[in-house]
């Protein structure tokens, strides 16, 4: 039992579903929204480094640093973003972030 | 072989199992941690895969710090999750047609795609044998000649994210005393000093 790309590619797949599921799952809680986030992307990061082994091509690895890079990124604005708007309204439904509509 | 199917079954399994529990947990610090495992047996995926570096970065980066982040937060931010937990179900039909859509496709594409003929002709930066050079050295050759401009823009991302998240969240706060350089330099002394005459009072301390 070997184990082939289509091993890693279908828990890459898992694992992004898993990650949508939870965005509909938790719809008022911003944090496990963002977590889900990053589940789909170590999903995509998955996908990238199992292509870049079996094809022996190191570029998929600099591509997944990259997406690395992207998401501690985007980690870091998200959670700041939710402790001002905790600041300003003293709570994180995703229900009550429509104040700015017309 | 046999060692390596059973540890890729093992992180595979540990990986989905933790990260359906991210989603599902009760408690938002649970589900902090579940996610830290979730990206421990990813790297242990990697690791199989041969890429140690990026193994280790997602450790360092993951674990040290995106989920120390998050644990920061969940904790620090006085939230009633109880109250964020209702409704929970309400979305749970729609949310599990959306995702085993998605999985079928998905698998579905996993099932029935092949390499091109000519994919292994066309590889860009060929993956040398390990005992020949390490992972992260032939990782640093390609990231600081061939791709040094998407590392360079990494860089700022990463430069924009901490300047941002700084600039969110600084706030000025009543009544904090700051230093002032700018109003200790135009200070003078004739505006703090003053000499005034005592007016001779009665008996000296010698007589």
């Amino acid at each position: 039992m070997t184990i082939g790309l289509g091993h890693y590619l279908t828990v890459a797949a898992i694992l992004f579903t898993t990650g949508i599921f939870g965005i509909f799952l938790n719809r008022k809680n911003v944090i496990i929204i963002l977590m889900s986030v990053e589940l789909m992307l170590l999903a995509v990061n998955i996908n990238l480094v199992a292509f870049s082994s079996f094809l022996g091509d190191l570029t998929g690895q600099v591509f997944a640093m990259f997406v690395l890079t992207v998401a501690a990124a985007e980690a870091a604005i998200g959670l700041a973003i939710l402790v001002v708007y905790f600041r300003n309204r003293g709570t994180i439904e995703v229900d009550d972030i429509n104040l700015m509509k017309g | 072989m046999i060692i390596q199917a059973l540890a890729f079954y093992m992180f595979a399994a540990v990986a989905v199992a933790s990260g359906v529990m991210v989603v599902t947990a009760r408690n938002p610090v649970h589900s902090v941690l579940f996610l830290i495992l979730a990206f421990f047996n990813a790297a242990g995926l990697f690791v199989l895969l041969g890429a140690e570096f990026l193994a280790m970065t997602l450790v360092i980066v993951y674990v040290g710090a995106v989920a120390v982040l998050f644990l920061f937060v969940v904790m620090m931010l006085d939230i009633n999750f109880v109250a964020l937990r209702q409704g929970f179900m309400r979305y749970v039909g729609i949310g599990a047609a959306v995702g085993l859509v998605l999985l079928a496709e998905l698998l579905l594409i996993v099932g029935s795609w092949a390499f091109a003929p000519k994919a292994r002709q066309m590889v860009d930066a060929p993956i040398k044998a390990p005992d020949e050079i390490t992972n992260a050295a032939a990782l640093g050759r390609i990231i600081y000649t061939d791709h040094i401009y998407l590392f360079q823009a990494s860089g700022l991302v990463l430069l924009v994210a901490m300047v941002g998240a700084i600039v969110l969240t600084l706030r000025d706060r009543e009544g904090v005393r700051r230093q002032n350089v700018g109003d200790q330099i135009a200070r003078k002394r004739e505006d703090v000093i003053e000499i005034r005459k005592l007016p001779p009072s009665g008996v000296s301390a010698g007589e």
